[in-house]
């Protein structure tokens, strides 16, 4: 499995010197599978370069997974140039609503007047996928996904492959639903996506003393995401998900401050646009 | 319990409600397991909650020594909580319940079935109100 971060910032695209190291584009990772398969995370604005890197790739399926309908989540999927593509099959999978079906929900953002095309005019053979309960086989690797805590219908998804494991839970609120120093794994947001994991990639939006002006808005600080990494037993945690007001000092600043909580017992990174992974 | 071993998001989100209200609150899980309660419930019930500890349907069903105002015992199936999860509704009544700290108190008690999705069941819920002193 082979990963390359095309975005890493939460909320808000920010582009600028002050977040050039770590980079502006929202939510997107591509994942390329041992069969070749392309499996992608999100869908945010980083999902435009990403596309364009594609282009002569000879592709003719792409699974693209999303958490979760935020804005910051999506907002690139109009600019993704296979969609564009007729000979594209475009897997979409999303977390299920009790209100709209993946493929309403989707159409809300694509279609005027929030875009100037309808999601039904789009060329690419486009089929939705409720989010798996059940683990399911996507190319080479067994995807299994679970609702956490952020607000609204948000899910983390868990993939496997040849033995390694990547989880990834990018706006994630495990703090809010229990004390993560005390409480049963069983009753902590996301644990079971996460439980030994190689690579975790967890939200980090906020520093300690940002997160009480913030509690229930659907993120984690440097601490929770430190207990939580502890608590699953993960290999490795890379740092997800930036606050916009972060410039990248402030970044790793942070990073610091978790590897001082982290101690040995996992290694912790700062995601950051153009980062590769390989988990081998 | 999920296939993972995990509880239910539902779950854990109604268990975070109930740890940050005054009022006594009951979650049973989807198979009727009491798999939490909160502070305020461990007063009425008589013994604070210890985590880890589940009771099965059949001794939470019996243990609250229900009667009626008139002091007729009930069985389980007037509880609320034993509706909700049974039966997959909403019920509500008045009871008189005593503690296992041998306090009885009068109660009016709501209970209703959580579901994740419309056809997911995942436990259920209820909130006592003490309606007056002891019986």
């Amino acid at each position: 499995m082979r990963l390359r971060i095309w975005g890493c910032r939460g909320s808000l695209a920010t582009p600028g010197p002050d977040t050039v190291r770590y980079g502006g584009n929202t939510s997107c990772i591509e994942v390329r599978l041992a069969d070749g398969s392309l499996v992608i995370l999100d869908a945010g604005t980083g999902i435009r370069p990403l596309g364009l890197s594609l282009e002569g790739s000879g592709l003719r399926r792409i699974d693209l997974l999303i958490t979760h309908l935020h804005l910051d989540h999506l907002e690139g999927l109009g600019f993704f140039p296979p969609l564009w593509d007729p000979s594209i099959e475009l897997h979409i999978w999303g977390p299920v609503s009790p209100m709209q079906s993946l493929r309403e929900r989707i159409a809300t953002y694509l279609s005027p007047p929030l875009f100037p095309v309808h999601l039904s005019d789009v060329p690419s053979q486009v089929v939705f996928h409720d989010a798996p309960d059940d683990e399911v086989r996507i190319g080479s690797a067994r995807v299994l996904s679970q609702p956490i805590i952020h607000s609204g219908p948000t899910v983390g998804y868990r993939l496997e492959e040849g033995g390694r494991i990547l989880a990834y839970l990018t706006d994630h609120e495990p703090a809010h639903g229990a004390d993560l120093r005390r409480a049963a794994p069983e009753w902590v947001s996301g644990f079971s996506i996460a439980q030994g994991a190689d690579l975790l990639i967890h939200d980090c939006q906020y520093t300690e003393e940002e997160y009480p002006a913030h509690v229930g808005w659907g993120h984690s600080s440097t601490a929770h995401v430190t207990d939580f990494a502890r608590m699953t037993k993960v290999g490795r945690l890379v740092l997800f998900h930036h606050d916009p007001m972060h410039a990248d000092d402030e970044l790793e600043r942070m990073v610091a401050r978790v590897r001082e909580l982290a101690g040995t017992a996992f290694d912790v990174d700062l995601a950051r646009e153009g980062m590769e992974i390989v988990l081998r | 319990m999920t296939p993972t071993g995990q509880r239910s998001l539902v779950l854990i989100l109604a268990r975070d409600l109930a740890t940050s209200l005054a009022t006594p609150v009951f979650v049973v899980d989807e198979v009727g397991d009491l798999v939490f309660y909160n502070e305020a419930a461990g007063e009425v019930f008589g013994r604070p909650f210890v985590e880890g500890e589940t009771m099965r349907a059949e001794e939470w069903g019996t243990a609250f020594a229900q009667t009626d105002e008139d002091g007729r015992p009930l069985g389980p199936e007037a509880i609320p909580l034993w509706t909700a999860f049974r039966e997959q509704r909403p019920a509500h009544r008045h009871l008189v319940i005593t503690g296992v700290d041998g306090v009885r108190r009068r109660l009016s008690v709501t209970a209703f079935p959580l579901y994740a999705r419309a056809d997911e069941f995942v436990g259920a819920l209820a909130v006592f109100w003490e309606t007056s002193g002891d019986a």
